[in-house]
């Protein structure tokens, strides 16, 4: 054992080691770059063979995406006047017209609207009950705590029938308010469950100085707890948002039109003779940017996110 | 600060409820702060959870809420367990999550292994490589069904590239022997980095000092691998095959964009087969039935595996 730890890899090991995982991440990578370079291709592009990599880059997924277009004849489009836009004419290039704006950003709305109010829901309702389960003698707080976690544990299509015809007897059926509640049923397990390691790990010191100070325990929790668990609620908060954002299941069943989230939506942008493959890559795009952005700022907390705060770095 | 939810709700609480709050002794705070969670979850699982057991019971069909209702006891669950049909199903699931674990396990701790190496750069990587599980399964499923085409497809190309084989002699989600491996590699390529994760955060918690007191004692690089790494890490992993039993039993969206079930039933996993029983057939009695089986199902695994879980951490 001349000079180096034992423990430190050698730096040959090192080298080896970062190409694979190197290798690895570019090939794992490789779907998702296909997916935004897709949307920027003509459609004769999108299915080339052999599959391009450089191509001329070409908007046309986008307008497609956020537009409904119709075919007119020749005559007809010869006696349009000229194109007033950049958009309308890529339309016209193609021998068709602008119908109107596609459903694609009112989903997109829902899945924001849907996303931010079951989060809002669930992070508020969770908070308070991690709190309660983490300073206080709840009775049965461990059965209570497995209780909510184990709401996890059924699938989804089966809570769905009753919830189904729950929903059509209280018309809620395809309504946002509807989809918020549940999502936020759903939410509250994990809320609960990442909220408490977060606030256990806060001292209660700092809560007991502020209740001899006078304060009492509601102005404690609020004034103290609070902004120090601020992290803690914030990540809890993305990781909310992504489960909501990304749920397909209930949203395939229980919505059809009003209150539809994008991930059942995109599968069904067809063009010409099945689905037209710049459009639908162009609308993922825009759909899976912000959860990309959202990983990269969670990093450190990803893994707790994804264990139920079980393990804990 | 000022800005916090519990603060604008403290402000719009008239002063008369305010100081009643006050008074409250942290029994009742308790109370106050778990139940409207306890709440939801009664209302929004728990209560269907009981009307699907009731409906087990019945031959009632939801597209038709004026039929007459039968009570037929345990009919239902007789026809599901003798039905070949569900248990082709079930190897089609055995199958999917068989195969998933074992990549994802054996490819997610090789790479947690080779990023403990501590090369420069490992945070960067590690977080490129998580990004496909974070994503909507059912958009970037969809999406594999296009790297999946013959001819035009990304992963048929690259199959060729490597393998010389001609990229539209083989139909990944069109063929019978193929299908059930097209939702393997793309469930291991969404979730490989989760197991990943998590062998990380075990080899991680595995002190120096125990390495360097095998060195001591001359122990190889190999022996020190199976007798520290692997048991160390062990809690972990299991944990992770945990989480990812459950997820993929009741494994649905990514599935459904991908094959669909198909072709004819050779990938239809149970959710998906219980979703054609009641929102296909509308067999909602007979569908209710299947879920609480699926249910205790679930339940009963994951149960007997966290025992054996708590068994493995005590060691």
């Amino acid at each position: 054992m001349s000079g180096y730890s034992i423990t430190e890899p050698s730096s040959r090991q090192k080298w080896v080691a970062g190409t694979l995982v190197i290798v690895y991440a570019i090939i794992t990578l490789l779907p998702l770059v296909w997916i935004i370079t897709t949307g920027f291709k003509s459609p004769v592009d999108a299915i080339a063979y052999p599959p391009k990599v450089v191509f001329e880059p070409s908007l046309e997924g986008y307008v497609n995406l956020f537009t409904t277009r119709t075919r007119i004849g020749q005559e007809q489009l010869e006696a349009l006047p000229p194109p007033a836009t950049w958009y309308e004419e890529i339309v016209r290039d193609r021998d068709m017209v602008i119908a109107g704006p596609s459903r694609y950003g009112e989903r997109f709305l829902n899945s924001v609207i849907i996303g931010f109010g079951s989060t809002f829901l669930s992070v508020f309702l969770g908070t308070l009950a991690a709190y309660a389960f983490s300073r206080f003698k709840v009775p049965l707080k461990d059965d209570l705590l497995f209780f909510i976690l184990s709401t996890r544990m059924m699938p989804p299509i089966a809570v769905a029938i009753p919830i189904f015809l729950m929903f059509r007897k209280l018309g809620l059926s395809d309504t946002h308010l509807g989809m918020i509640l549940l999502y936020t049923a759903v939410n509250i397990s994990l809320a609960v469950w990442l909220l408490k390691g977060f606030i256990d790990e806060i001292p209660r010191e700092y809560e007991e100085a502020a209740l001899i100070d006078g304060y009492t325990r509601f102005q404690a929790f609020y004034k103290v707890v609070l902004p120090q668990a601020a992290t803690g609620i914030a990540s809890t908060a993305i990781f909310c948002l992504i489960f909501s954002w990304n749920e397909y299941a209930f949203a395939v069943l229980l919505t059809s039109g009003t209150a539809q989230t994008a991930p059942p939506f995109i599968p069904t942008i067809i063009g010409v003779g099945g689905q037209d493959w710049p459009a639908v890559a162009a609308g993922a795009t825009l759909f899976l940017i912000p959860v990309m952005v959202f990983t990269i700022l969670l990093r450190k907390h990803l893994l707790r996110g994804i264990t139920f705060g079980a393990v804990r770095k | 600060m000022s800005d916090t939810p519990i603060d604008r709700v403290a402000k719009a609480t008239p002063p008369s409820v305010a100081s009643k709050i006050r008074g409250l002794s942290d029994r009742t705070i308790a109370w106050l702060f778990v139940a409207p969670s306890i709440f939801l979850l009664l209302a929004v699982n728990i209560f269907p959870l009981i009307w699907t057991i009731n409906l087990s019971f019945t031959n009632y069909k939801a597209n038709r809420p004026n039929r007459e209702v039968d009570f037929i006891g345990l009919r239902n669950y007789e026809r599901i367990l003798t039905d070949s049909d569900i248990w082709l199903t079930m190897q089609a699931t055995a199958h999917f999550l068989f195969w998933t674990i074992f990549l994802q396990v054996l490819i997610g701790f090789a790479l947690a292994w080779l990023i403990n190496r501590k090369f420069k750069g490992n945070d960067l990587w590690t977080t490129l490589i998580v990004l496909p599980m974070m994503l909507s399964p059912a958009v970037v499923g969809n999406f594999w069904t296009f790297l999946y085409q013959p001819q035009i497809g990304l992963f048929n190309y690259a199959v060729s590239f490597l393998t010389g084989i001609d990229p539209s002699s083989f139909e990944m989600i069109g063929d019978v022997a193929l299908a059930p491996w097209a939702i393997v590699i793309v469930d291991t390529w969404m979730w490989t980095p989760f197991v990943m994760l998590i062998c990380l955060a075990g080899l991680r918690s595995i002190p120096d000092y125990i390495y360097e007191a095998a060195e001591i004692d001359r122990a190889s690089k190999w022996r020190q691998f199976w007798t520290i790494t692997v048991p160390m890490v062990l809690p972990f992993l299991m944990l992770a095959v945990l989480f990812r039993g459950i997820e993929n039993f009741k494994m649905f969206d990514l599935v459904v964009q991908l094959t669909g079930g198909g072709p004819g039933s050779i990938t239809e996993l149970t959710s998906i087969n219980l979703k054609r029983e009641a929102f296909e057939k509308w067999r909602t009695g007979y569908a209710s039935a299947y879920a609480i089986i699926l249910f205790v199902t679930v339940f009963g695994l994951a149960s007997i595996y966290v025992k054996a879980l708590n068994k493995v951490k005590e060691r």
